[in-house]
């Protein structure tokens, strides 16, 4: 079995330039949510310095200076452009492990001497119908499969495209030993340090190590990754990612809140937005755990937490709700300044019980499945701010919502923000 | 709904009676099971019926198809309007005469691909409007074709 990695160039700045071509070329970063550090960073922008992760302030002035287009993150805009993608992927493939929002592991469908022109065409489908640039790295096992992305990334190779079975052995030796032990996937920095300490320095010298040293020393899971490395595969393809455990709905305040009522209001539209995951996912939740904190990074930091057991598993909004507020008041504390609040489902399951004599039920679990949809209908026609629950906060300008000054539009998922087209 | 006591009279005829699953999968079905050249229609067929998806419809490639809007009136001649919804598909290849979006100066703009004085150009579909050449090396990026226009009437 061949596996092929492959995944998006710098990928939420590729997924704005898609509708916004005038991007094209020029140092992009986007932040993080609430315009903290940078996720993610165009070349350009990784030409200038500025590093993954840095908070915004220490390169504002860099920014300023080079015309770099800073942008909030539009999860919106790159979640379907990614389901889009992966399906894309999919359908190229004979078997298929989403890894992440923009990487996925493929059954190479194709005899080994084919490998790199399936690989390029493949690149070439996904520029053309998504405009993405993507890597892709073709090996026998899923480590090697990784290593051979990265070196395709790093532009070891032409076309973004890296076989691991069409590089001679000479020049594999060589590259691996210029890898260094940290940029293995799994490899964290702490494990990299303290593989470093002991003379482990490259993706070369861990593939030498004595295994049975290594499995003692380092455990089963690096002891596998090594197997990995000198080409027998030890980890499958995981077809079925398992079933989400918790669905969680957090976001930052755009300003400290201290007033219990603004914290209701938050929370009031996380718990909204956490029924919406449950119908994506078919699934209905157990339990339900309210989370209020200030900043960390400030003196006297609180943070409350407090959880509800559903009487029923449960997606209704008026049994959660319910849930949420008096958990709410309990992990409120007054004279805090608030940073963030969230909600957390978990205990998911895929089917909702049978009615409860004792439940509360005012018109039944039917009921409110009809009045979600009806909801869900009126939104997607006059848009998400036009008509929501309870004290779901429809003023204009809430005053703590989420700093996004710079995000793009929903161009994916909103009638009334799709790109323009001129004809002029 | 039948009631239980109907059924179980259907039930002893023979007779079994199917409802639809609202949850079943949504699988495409032949619109006819048999194509018969003479148009009679075949026993067989028995009233296959589905309902008509538009979004399925329009889209042959729906993963690389995306709605933009139209700002500007330069393609009138060809029924586009200022204000309408375009369907555009990436998967399809352009070729000469169709209507394309194009990324010109950084911005998505709406033309029909062609020639204009012998040269390869972007030509509108409205008079007050000049054609605009591709220079020799100039590179033109093709957005995607455009594959539907629609116009709305409704308030």
């Amino acid at each position: 079995m061949t596996l092929a990695l492959v995944d998006a160039n710098n990928f939420y700045v590729s997924c704005e330039r898609l509708f916004q071509p005038r991007l094209e070329g020029k140092p992009v970063v986007v932040l993080s949510n609430n315009d903290g550090c940078a996720v993610a960073r165009s070349n350009e922008a990784k030409a200038l310095g500025v590093t993954m992760g840095a908070p915004y302030f220490q390169w504002e002035k860099l920014a300023k200076q080079h015309g770099i287009v800073v942008l909030s993150s539009n999860y919106a805009l790159y979640g379907e452009l990614s389901a889009r993608l992966m399906r894309l992927l999919g359908n190229q493939a004979v078997g298929q492990e989403i890894y992440s929002i923009d990487e996925s592991f493929l059954e190479v469908p194709v005899a080994d001497a084919e490998a790199d022109s399936w690989a390029q065409h493949l690149r070439q489908q996904i520029r053309r119908q998504l405009g993405l640039p993507v890597c892709v790295g073709v090996a026998p096992t899923k480590t090697l499969a990784k290593v051979c992305n990265h070196w395709a990334k790093k532009e070891r190779t032409a076309e973004g495209v890296c076989i691991w079975g069409d590089l001679d052995p000479q020049q594999r030796r060589q590259w691996f030993h210029e890898t260094p032990v940290g940029d293995l996937w799994g490899v964290g920095r702490r494990l990299a340090a303290r593989l470093e300490a002991q003379g482990v320095q490259s993706a070369g010298d861990l593939a030498r190590t004595d295994s049975r040293w290594l499995r003692q020393h380092y455990g089963v899971a690096l002891a596998r990754m090594q197997q990995e490395l000198r080409g027998v595969p030890c980890l499958s393809l995981e077809e079925v990612s398992p079933p989400r455990q918790q669905i969680q709905c957090s976001r930052s305040f755009g300003r400290a809140v201290t007033e219990f009522s603004d914290v209701l209001e938050s929370l009031s539209l996380h718990t909204q937005r956490g029924i919406e995951k449950l119908h994506e996912q078919a699934l209905w939740a157990g339990s339900v755990q309210v989370m209020v904190r200030s900043s960390p990074f400030r003196e006297g930091f609180y943070s409350g937490t407090a959880h509800r057991r559903l009487p029923e598993p449960s997606r209704d909004y008026r049994v959660l709700w319910e849930a949420v507020r008096s958990a709410a008041a309990e992990a409120f504390q007054p004279g805090v300044s608030y940073q963030k609040s969230g909600i957390l489902l978990f205990d998911l399951q895929a089917q909702a019980r049978t009615g409860d004599l004792f439940a509360v039920q005012e018109g039944g679990e039917e009921r409110a499945e009809r009045l979600q949809e009806a909801l869900q209908r009126a939104q997607d026609r006059f848009g998400k701010h036009t008509l929501a629950r309870g004290v779901g906060g429809l003023r204009q300008g809430r005053d703590w919502a989420m700093r996004s000054d710079r995000r793009s539009p929903s161009y994916l998922s909103d009638w009334w923000s799709l790109p323009v087209a001129f004809a002029r | 709904m039948l009631e239980q006591a109907i059924l179980d009279k259907l039930a002893r005829v023979g007779l079994t009676v199917y409802r639809p699953d609202p949850d079943a999968e949504h699988r495409p079905l032949p619109l006819y099971l048999s194509r018969i050249p003479a148009g009679f229609p075949s026993p067989a067929d028995d009233h296959v019926e589905r309902s008509l998806d538009l979004h399925r419809h329009l889209l042959a490639h729906p993963d690389a198809s995306f709605f933009l809007r139209i700002s500007g009136d330069s393609m009138l001649a060809y029924g586009i309007h200022d204000g309408d919804l375009l369907i555009v598909d990436r998967a399809v290849q352009a070729k000469e005469g169709m209507i394309v979006v194009a990324a010109l100066d950084g911005e998505l703009t709406v033309k029909r691909l062609g020639k204009h004085a012998g040269q390869p150009a972007l030509l509108p579909g409205n008079d007050r409007y000049a054609p605009i050449p591709i220079r020799e090396g100039q590179e033109l990026v093709v957005w995607g074709v455009v594959i539907h226009v629609i116009h709305s009437f409704a308030p």
